[in-house]
C-alpha cells in the first residue's frame, strides 16, 4: 500500500503543467505565428485604445483641408473631406476586427453545432445536411455577395442609421456564407468520436444525444475549430474589405479598410500612400491571422508531444 | 413475481437482436431468455462474439444501426423496456440501470477532468450544480477507494492507470444508486491483482448498496468467486442455466463441460489443458439442428442413441433440476 501511494505522490508531481502551458510552448516554437500574434495584438490594442490614440474625430470634416498630404498636424494628411486619414484608418481597425471577429463567432459557431449534429445523427439527418453545404459551397461567394448586399444595401435597421445597418448587414451576410468550411470539419471529427467508448458510456450514463453532442462531442472537436476559426478571420477581413471596397459592404462616413482603399481611387496617381496604407493593414491583419491559424495548428495538435 | 424467494428485478424473454449487414442477417441474439432478481450477482458467460454484449446493450437499449431489436421483452421492474419512450429510457439510464465497459479508459472522454465527469451524472439526473456535483463527486471517489479524491478528482482520463479508470467508472455507474449495474468484462483490460482488487470493490458495494449485477465475462475463475447463477451462452443462445454451484458441479452442457475443461485446476494433473475444438460458428448462416452440433464431442459419442437429431433440429431448454435448464438433445 505504501509504495502504491508513494507511485501516485510522484505522478501528481509530475503532471502540474497543464494543458495550456504545453500548447504555449510548442506556438513559442513557431516563429512566424509569434510574430503573428504580435501584431494581431498591436492592431487589437489600437482598435480598443482608439479614442485615445487617434489624434481627431474620424468624422470631423475641414473643408478648407480637403486632399491635403502629410504633414505635421495630419501625418498621413487628409482626405476628400477634409477628415484626418491617420484617425480614419485607426477607426477603420475598430470596425474591421469587430466584424471578423464577430462573423466569426457566429459562422464558426453555427457551423460546429450544425456538423456535430449532422455527423453525430447520421442517416437522412446527415445527408440532407451535407447536400445544403455542398449547395452553399458550389455558390460563387463573391457575386453571391455582392448580390446579397446589394439587395440589402437599402435597408435600415429600426434604431440604427443607414451606415450602422450597413455594418449589421455586412456582419449577418458573411455569416451566413461562412459556416459551411466549419460544418465540414466537425462533422468529421464527430464522425470519429462517436464510435469511441465514452460516446457509448455517456450512453449508458443517462446522457441524451443533444447533451453529448453539445458536452462531449464539441468540446472534443476544440483545437480543430479554434483552428479553422482562426483562419476564418482572416478571410472575414478581406471579404469584408472587398464588399466595401466595391461599395456593397460598410457604407460611408463609417471608415473601414475597404471603404477607404475606395476612398483613395481617385488620388491613387497623385498620393498613392493612401491607397496603400489601407490595403497594407488588410494584408498584415489577414496574413498574421492565418500564421497564428497555422502556428495553432501545429500547437494544438494531440498528436505531437511536448 | 416471487421465485425461490427474492423478487425478480429484471426479466428477458424471448430477446432477439439482429444486425443487418452487407453479408446478411447477423442474429446476435437469438430468442435469450433470463431474469434476475434484487441484489443478485448473475453471471454471463461465453466466448467472443457469442451475443453477451449485445444482449446487455439490448437491455439497455443501445443498439445502433445495423442493429435492430427484433423482438422479445425486457421487464425491468414489471416495465417493458423495449416499449419505453426514448426520454423515460434516457432518464433510466444510469439512474436505475447502469453499465460499466471492457477499456475503462476510453469510456471516460479525455478533455474533461474526471471530477467534472462524475458531477455531470448529478448535474444530468439531479439537476444538482457543478459545485454540489462536484462535491458529491469527492464522497464518490473516496467510496470507490481513490487515495487523495480532492487532488485525484482534478485528474485528466490519460493520467489514470487502467484500474484507477475502473474505479472511477463504478463511481459514476453507482452514483445513483442504481437497482441493476451490467459490468461488461469489467477486468478483462486490467492486470491479475488489480482484477481482483476491482472484484472484491464491486462485491463489496453490491453487498452494500444491494444492487444487481449482471456480470458478463468469459473467465469461469471469476464467476465462480462472484456469481449466485449462471448463464452459459453459445451462438446467440443460453444453453445452460444454473446456480454457480451446479454449474461447476455437474455441468451438463457439452459445451459448459468443454469450457471447465479448458481451466486448470489445483491439484490435478493434465499434460495438457482441453480444448473446444472449431470455432463458433458463422451467426449469418447458422447450422440448422444444434449450434454446437459441429463441434460436439458428446454428439459423437452417443451417435447410436440421438442418430441425426443435433443436425437437424435445435434443441429446446430441458429442465434437469430446480433452476436448471439445459440445451441439448441429451437430456430430452
Amino acid at each position: 500500500m505504501a509504495t502504491a501511494e508513494l507511485r501516485a505522490e510522484a505522478l501528481l508531481t509530475v503532471r502540474e503543467e497543464s494543458y495550456l502551458l504545453i500548447v504555449w510552448r510548442r506556438f513559442r516554437r513557431h516563429r512566424v505565428a509569434l510574430v503573428g500574434a504580435v501584431i494581431l495584438l498591436a492592431f487589437i490594442l489600437i482598435a480598443v485604445l482608439a479614442p485615445w490614440i487617434a489624434p481627431y474625430d474620424p468624422y470631423a470634416q475641414n473643408l478648407l483641408l480637403k486632399n491635403a498630404g502629410p504633414s505635421p498636424a495630419h501625418w498621413l494628411g487628409t482626405d476628400e473631406l477634409g477628415r484626418d486619414v491617420l484617425s480614419r484608418l485607426i477607426y477603420a481597425a475598430r470596425i474591421s476586427l469587430t466584424v471578423a471577429f464577430v462573423v466569426t463567432l457566429i459562422s464558426q459557431t453555427t457551423g460546429a453545432l450544425i456538423g456535430a449534429i449532422s455527423g453525430y445523427f447520421g442517416g437522412w439527418v446527415d445527408n440532407v445536411i451535407q447536400r445544403v453545404v455542398d449547395f452553399m459551397l458550389t455558390l460563387p461567394l463573391l457575386p453571391l455577395l455582392l448580390t446579397v448586399s446589394a439587395l440589402l444595401s437599402d435597408v435600415t435597421l429600426p434604431g440604427l442609421t443607414r451606415e450602422w445597418s450597413s455594418v449589421v448587414i455586412i456582419i449577418l451576410v458573411l455569416s451566413l456564407f461562412g459556416w459551411m468550411g466549419s460544418a465540414r470539419l466537425v462533422r468529421g471529427v464527430v464522425l470519429s468520436l462517436r464510435e469511441q467508448t465514452f460516446t457509448e458510456a455517456a450512453r449508458a450514463l443517462g446522457m441524451s444525444d443533444l447533451q453529448i453532442v453539445i458536452r462531449h462531442m464539441i468540446p472534443n472537436a476544440m483545437a480543430p475549430i479554434i483552428v479553422s476559426a482562426t483562419l476564418s478571420l482572416g478571410t472575414v477581413i478581406i471579404l469584408e474589405a472587398a464588399l466595401s471596397f466595391l461599395g456593397f459592404g460598410v457604407q460611408p462616413p463609417v471608415p473601414t479598410w475597404g471603404n477607404m482603399l475606395n476612398n483613395a481611387q481617385a488620388d491613387m496617381w497623385t498620393q498613392p500612400f493612401k491607397a496603400i496604407i489601407p490595403g497594407f493593414c488588410i494584408f498584415l491583419t489577414s496574413l498574421s491571422f492565418n500564421f497564428v491559424g497555422d502556428g495553432l495548428r501545429d500547437a494544438l495538435d494531440p498528436r505531437l508531444k511536448r | 413475481m416471487q421465485r425461490d424467494g427474492r423478487e425478480i428485478l429484471l426479466e428477458v424473454r424471448d430477446l432477439r437482436t439482429y444486425f443487418f449487414t452487407e453479408d446478411g442477417v447477423v442474429k446476435a441474439v437469438d430468442g435469450v431468455s433470463f431474469h434476475v432478481r434484487r441484489g443478485e450477482i448473475l453471471g454471463l458467460v461465453g466466448e467472443s462474439g457469442c451475443g453477451k454484449s449485445v444482449t446487455s446493450l439490448s437491455i439497455m437499449r443501445l443498439i445502433t444501426p445495423p442493429g435492430r431489436i427484433l423482438g422479445g421483452q425486457v421487464l425491468f421492474d414489471g416495465i417493458d423496456l423495449l416499449k419505453l419512450p426514448e426520454p423515460e429510457m434516457v432518464r433510466l439510464r444510469g439512474s436505475r440501470i447502469s453499465m460499466i465497459f471492457q477499456q475503462p479508459v476510453s469510456c471516460l472522454n479525455p478533455v474533461f477532468k474526471i471530477g467534472d465527469q462524475i458531477a455531470e451524472v448529478f448535474q444530468v439526473h439531479e439537476g444538482l450544480s457543478r459545485i454540489e456535483g462536484w462535491k458529491r463527486a469527492i464522497e464518490l471517489l473516496q467510496m470507490v477507494g481513490i487515495p487523495d479524491p480532492e487532488r485525484r478528482a482534478h485528474s485528466y482520463p490519460h493520467e489514470l492507470s487502467g484500474g484507477m479508470a475502473q474505479r472511477v467508472m463504478i463511481a459514476m455507474a453507482l452514483a445513483l444508486g442504481p437497482e441493476l449495474l451490467i459490468a461488461d468484462e469489467p477486468t478483462t483490460a486490467l492486470d491479475v491483482t488489480i482484477q481482483a482488487q476491482i472484484l472484491d470493490l464491486m462485491r463489496e458495494l453490491q453487498r452494500r448498496m444491494h444492487t444487481a449485477i449482471i456480470l458478463i465475462t468469459h473467465d469461469m475463475g471469476i464467476v465462480a468467486e462472484m456469481c449466485d447463477r449462471v448463464a452459459v451462452m453459445y451462438a446467440g443462445q443460453i444453453i445452460e442455466e444454473a446456480d454457480v454451484r451446479t454449474i461447476f458441479a455437474d455441468p451438463q452442457h457439452p459445451y459448459t463441460r468443454g469450457l471447465l475443461g479448458s481451466i486448470p485446476v489445483m491439484g490435478v494433473v493434465k499434460p495438457r489443458l482441453d480444448t473446444i475444438p472449431g470455432t463458433v460458428p458463422n451467426l449469418i448462416n447458422l447450422p440448422p439442428g444444434c449450434r454446437f452440433a459441429p463441434r460436439c464431442q458428446a454428439r459423437l459419442e452417443h451417435q447410436a442413441r440421438l442418430g441425426n437429431r443435433c443436425l437437424e433440429e435445435n434443441p429446446p431448454l430441458f429442465h434437469t433440476g430446480p433452476g436448471h435448464q439445459v440445451r441439448c438433445w441429451l437430456y430430452r
